[in-house]
């Protein structure tokens, strides 16, 4: 079984994200950057199959060579092969991103053989487009199937599971297949120290391809209005007790 | 909630440790309508207190780092906020086998029980330590992990309790108003609040709240890298936050401590990462806090390997991930210590900077008794704010420093050790012929001080059968063998000494001899023309400095004080200028040069360059004269620090190497040479007895014990003058010895010299301890060629500070016989002082 997991360069959360003076794009000086949930649950699955059917796992990243970062740290999760395509600083559009992807896939691919299993984070945790996963796959003439939750390897097929609203929907696919799959899916681990010297130690192969211009272009950004908090003094001291109780009783607490 | 007053005796900007454990003292000191704000929210409002990693190694070579730290203990211990699994720190190699035998002595000589343990006996504590790793352990039971948060929670309680204290925390201080150079007013987001005193206890935003009022804080953010590696199921297994003893793991520069089920691993290896405090990101912009930034991967993957390799067996732990992993930030400043007390530049504003954990509340006590009574117990002239020349508050300065100290935390410090970055910042006139002569460069506040001459090489053969060698590399290193050799020639001959890094103050008007009687303990109303040695003290009759002052007119005095010190005294002297304008101080040090010239050629060669009459008769010993020296108007001072013949001759700066060449020129005859500071400040000053401001002379100890005592008290008041009163009428605690080592080889047959701060002891090998509680050590170390003697400075309580008496100094884990050779300052080279005389 070899797996190959698409994955993207993030800031991390936690901060308020602050814009660049011109807008268009975010000011990262006090930024951390990692991936989404989604794809440390694809790369966590990713290195259990290969653990179970044997096959490697190769992970494949489209952005700018400080990505090289989000690589080593899924290969400090168990991965084993990293793959940087430089596509320079400027974020790319999902169809951009699809067609770096796509050709570094085929390039991959010609030169051994097709991956068995294509996994992609449902969406992006920044962008949040919802496109690249299906793009890729369609360029490739693959199967995919998104919101994943479950991933059950079969004997040349695969099945995939994904919650609805009143229970869970379950596919049988072929193999090769792709899957854009959600956090939920496993508990990812934390690297170990000897997986993160590994990883220091691994190469990561970068391909520079020619830039294909996308369809979307950035105009602005805005931030979202703040969230309103609202605080309400219930009272204070003993005689709160009533009002408490009352919240409490309201959301089904108590 | 929040309101905040419209006027407080004094504001405190920050609520970390430091902010916390001030406000509670001065609550405890009677201070009342005391205000604390912080930016961010309690009780962890984003600083370095909420990510440290709250562990107290309480020996460091520095006795007021170590006074500091275990008076924090005992606080930390007082608030139930201290758990204390003890603390490993390890060699892995040679050197720090034996730097931890110097630690050995650090602990010995300021009273803080530690034992070395070997590798197996090190396992035994720490079961999940590979003992084949290391060479030995430096074990200090009393080593804790504190809660500095909950503490900080604590004392604010108690200051509440008292209605001594509002706190505000969410409150951003917009700007701090000043009038003539004194605080008026804190203005916050949340109004704006009149006081006359400002504490800055703002961790590594102190310099730009210390900018809002015109204040300089030295000190940059810096990264601290840490991580978290979880489930270890062996710590686990404890159930409690920390079991086992906390490690530092020396020559990898990094430490490792238990925190529940996980490894917490620091580390000081990595390459300095230093951060300007506007860059600090806001709270709302911050990740995790402003003090906690993203993690950078690459700078730490060298220390895992040497994490593993102490800890392979935890560290492999099946399910054991890296949790958590920060570059945290801590302030660093240009010489690691911190920085403490009032501003230079702005009255009523105070600096509570670069504070670590095991410190913070013993800085918050010592500050608060600082701001209340002008003076601290525990001697902190190392951590004065007041201790930087202007140049060294520079951001260039900060920076090249701390670029250069980061990873000194961990390493293995040489007390003389130089400073490589920013150097040549303040040079003599005579520096081009120094550096042509192959001066070895020391620096002094800023200042390039000769510390010996390569060109004086060829005397090491004249007086081969006077001069030692140090076999052992760390007792020859930043020394020479040329010291002793000039300081023979010195003696035989004459020697000039580069003494510009001086600083002179320049006293003037109406009121300018009650003010320095008020400042000075010795007499200082005498006939114009006298030279007065005075020590100066504190309000508590401690040591605050010991100068010259030359009496120069009936209003008119000049105040002359070492380089190290200068800028404290300078502030010192400033703060005390009286306010009716009737004394006028002016800081005349980049005025003057000034060269010594001692031997007993020394007046031939000065004679030979004046016409006047520089006769013992016509020019007595004690006294200044104004003379033209070769066409430099020169004001000469008939005194000595070396115990010699001869003159201190302050020159205007831009002749100062006129001066240089004449006396050179006229010298050549009498078989002149440059001296450095090795003599001036160690060989010869040992020789005759005489004390230095910051080893001997500390607040820690007064004028009776030092036998700087006058024979008469003078009528006028002065500074420390009740407390010195008292200490006339009493017996003395201790009195300042000083001591021959009797045998300089060691087990192995090396002859080694033994340096500051080696403990003392008994024949029995036990801690000698004073009526006061302060351990004998050793204050000053050095050669006496002209004695044939290697001799130690120490304070002896009475039963020891007898002549003859025989006693051991513990040095680098080996104990050498000494004998105490004279109690009190008669010298032991030419007790009747002839030769300066003569």
């Amino acid at each position: 079984m070899d797996v190959l997991v698409c994955i993207k360069r993030v800031p991390a959360p936690g901060g308020k994200v602050l814009l660049s003076a011109d807008g268009t794009s975010i000011d990262t000086r006090h930024l951390g950057f990692t991936i989404g949930p989604h794809e440390e649950c694809a790369v966590e699955e990713a290195v259990r199959i290969v653990a179970e059917h044997g096959g490697s796992t190769t992970v494949l990243t489209a952005g700018p060579p400080e990505a090289d970062e989000q690589l080593r740290y899924a290969l400090s999760m168990g991965a084993d092969h990293g793959v940087l395509v430089e596509t320079g600083t400027r974020e790319l559009d999902p169809q951009a991103t699809a067609t770096a992807l796509t050709e570094a896939i085929r390039l991959l691919e010609s030169e051994s053989k097709p991956f068995d299993l294509v996994l992609f984070g449902n969406e992006t945790a920044d962008a949040g487009h919802y496109q690249v996963g299906v793009r890729v796959s369609r360029a490739l003439g693959l199967p995919i199937v998104g919101g994943i939750k479950g991933i059950e390897i079969g004997t040349g097929r695969v099945s995939l599971q994904r919650d609805v609203a009143d229970g869970v929907e379950v596919y049988d696919a072929p193999l090769p297949a792709a899957a854009a799959v959600k956090e939920g899916l496993n508990l990812p681990r934390y690297p170990s120290i000897k997986g993160r010297l590994r990883a220091k130690k691994s190469p990561v192969r970068t391909i520079r391809p020619e830039p294909s211009p996308g369809g979307l272009r950035t105009v602005r950004l805005r931030r979202p209005p703040e969230k309103e908090h609202e605080t309400v003094v219930l009272g204070y001291g003993a005689e709160a007790a009533g009002a408490v109780v009352d919240v409490l009783a309201e959301k089904g607490l108590v | 909630m929040n309101t905040l007053p419209d006027r407080a005796d004094v504001v405190v900007i920050g609520a970390g440790i430091v902010g916390n454990s001030l406000a509670h003292h001065l609550a405890q000191f009677g201070w009342r309508d005391i205000v604390l704000l912080d930016k961010g929210p309690l009780p962890d409002p984003g600083g370095s207190t909420g990510h440290a990693s709250n562990f107290v190694f309480p020996v460091d070579h520095s006795k007021e780092i170590t006074a500091l730290t275990v008076d924090s203990m005992q606080q930390y211990e007082k608030l139930g906020t201290l758990t204390a699994p003890g603390g490993l720190e390890l060699a892995r190699n040679e050197s720090r086998v034996e730097e931890l035998k110097r630690r050995m002595a650090s602990a010995k000589a300021w009273g803080i029980h530690a034992e070395l343990l070997s590798p197996s006996a090190v396992a035994e504590l720490v079961p999940y330590i590979d003992p084949s790793v290391i060479r030995l352990g430096f074990w200090t039971p009393s080593a804790a992990v504190v809660d500095p948060l909950q503490s900080g929670v604590l004392m604010r309680e108690q200051a509440i309790a008292l209605g001594a204290l509002t706190v505000s925390a969410n409150t951003a201080v917009l700007g701090i108003d000043t009038e003539r150079g004194r605080v008026t007013k804190v203005r916050t987001d949340r109004g704006d609040i009149e006081t006359p005193t400002v504490v800055v206890a703002s961790g590594v935003w102190s310099p730009r709240i210390a900018a809002m009022a015109g204040a300089r804080i030295p000190l940059t953010p810096a990264v601290h890298q840490m991580i978290d590696v979880g489930p270890i199921p062996e710590l686990a297994e404890t159930h409690t936050e920390v079991s086992f003893p906390l490690v530092r793991d020396m020559d990898a520069l990094m430490y490792e401590r238990q925190s529940g089920a996980d490894l917490e691993i620091g580390s000081y290896a990595h390459r300095p990462i230093l951060h300007d405090t506007e860059d600090i990101p806001s709270i709302e912009a911050a990740q995790l806090s402003p003090t906690q930034l993203p993690f950078t991967d690459d700078d730490f993957d060298p220390q895992m390997e040497d994490a593993l390799e102490l800890f392979p067996g935890i560290l492999n732990a099946p399910g054991a991930g890296v949790r958590h992993a920060i570059n945290g930030l801590l302030s660093v400043t240009p010489d690691g210590s911190p920085v403490l007390g009032e501003t230079p530049e702005v009255a009523g504003l105070w600096s509570a900077a670069a504070v670590w954990i095991k410190e913070g509340p013993g800085v918050g006590r010592v500050l608060a008794e600082w701001m209340t009574h002008g003076t601290t117990e525990i001697d902190v002239h190392g951590a004065d704010i007041s201790r930087f020349y202007p140049h060294q508050r520079t951001a260039k300065h900060v920076r090249a420093r701390a670029m250069e100290g980061y990873n000194k935390i961990y390493g293995i410090v040489h007390p003389s050790e130089q400073w490589e970055s920013n150097r040549n910042q303040r040079l003599s006139p005579f520096h081009p012929r120094e550096e042509a002569l192959g001066a070895r460069f020391f620096e002094v506040g800023g200042w390039e001080r000769p510390h010996w001459y390569e060109s004086n090489r060829h005397l090491l053969e004249e007086f081969a059968e006077h001069i030692d060698d140090r076999p052992h590399e760390w007792d020859a290193r930043w020394w020479s063998p040329i010291i002793d050799a000039e300081h023979l020639a010195m003696r035989n001959r004459v020697a000039a000494i580069d003494l510009s890094a001086f600083a002179h103050f320049d006293v003037r008007g109406p009121g300018a001899l009650d003010y320095v009687q008020r400042m000075a303990m010795a007499q200082v109303d005498k006939p114009v023309g006298k030279v007065i040695y005075t020590p100066v003290l504190d309000y508590r009759g401690g040591f605050r400095s010991d100068l010259t002052i030359v009496r120069r007119g009936e209003q008119e005095f000049r105040v002359i004080t070492g380089g190290a010190d200068g800028a404290r005294d300078r502030k010192w002297f400033g703060d005390h200028v009286p306010d009716d304008g009737s004394v006028v101080l002016t800081d005349v040090t980049s005025a003057v040069a000034t060269l010594g010239l001692w031997g007993p050629r020394a007046r031939d060669v000065l004679s030979a360059l004046t016409e006047q009459d520089v006769s013992a008769a016509a020019f007595p010993f004690g006294s200044a004269r104004e003379l033209t020296v070769d066409g430099v108007p020169v004001l000469a001072l008939k005194i000595s620090y070396v115990g010699d013949l001869g003159w201190e001759l302050h020159a205007p700066f831009e002749q100062g190497l006129h001066l240089w060449d004449a006396l050179f020129d006229a010298g050549a005859e009498h078989g002149i040479v440059p001296a450095g500071i090795g003599v001036y400040g160690t060989t010869g000053r040992l020789e005759k007895g005489y004390r230095l401001m910051g080893a001997e002379l500390q607040s820690e100890y007064n004028p009776v014990e030092a036998d700087l005592a006058l024979p008469k008290v003078k009528s006028a008041d002065f500074i420390g003058k009740e407390a010195y009163l008292k200490a006339r009428e009493q017996d003395a605690a201790a009195r300042l010895c000083t001591l021959t080592v009797d045998s300089h080889t060691d087990s192995g047959g090396t002859r080694r010299y033994p340096q500051p701060h080696s403990p003392v002891l008994t024949t029995s090998g036990d801690r000698i301890v004073d009526n006061a509680g302060r351990g004998s050590f050793v204050t000053s170390a050095g050669s006496a060629p002209s004695l044939g003697a290697y001799l130690l400075m120490s304070y002896l309580p009475p039963e020891h500070a007898v002549e003859g008496g025989s006693l051991l100094v513990e040095y680098m884990g080996e104990r050498y016989p000494v004998t105490v050779a004279r109690v009190g300052r008669t010298p032991l080279f030419d007790p009747d002082d002839r030769r300066m005389k003569a």
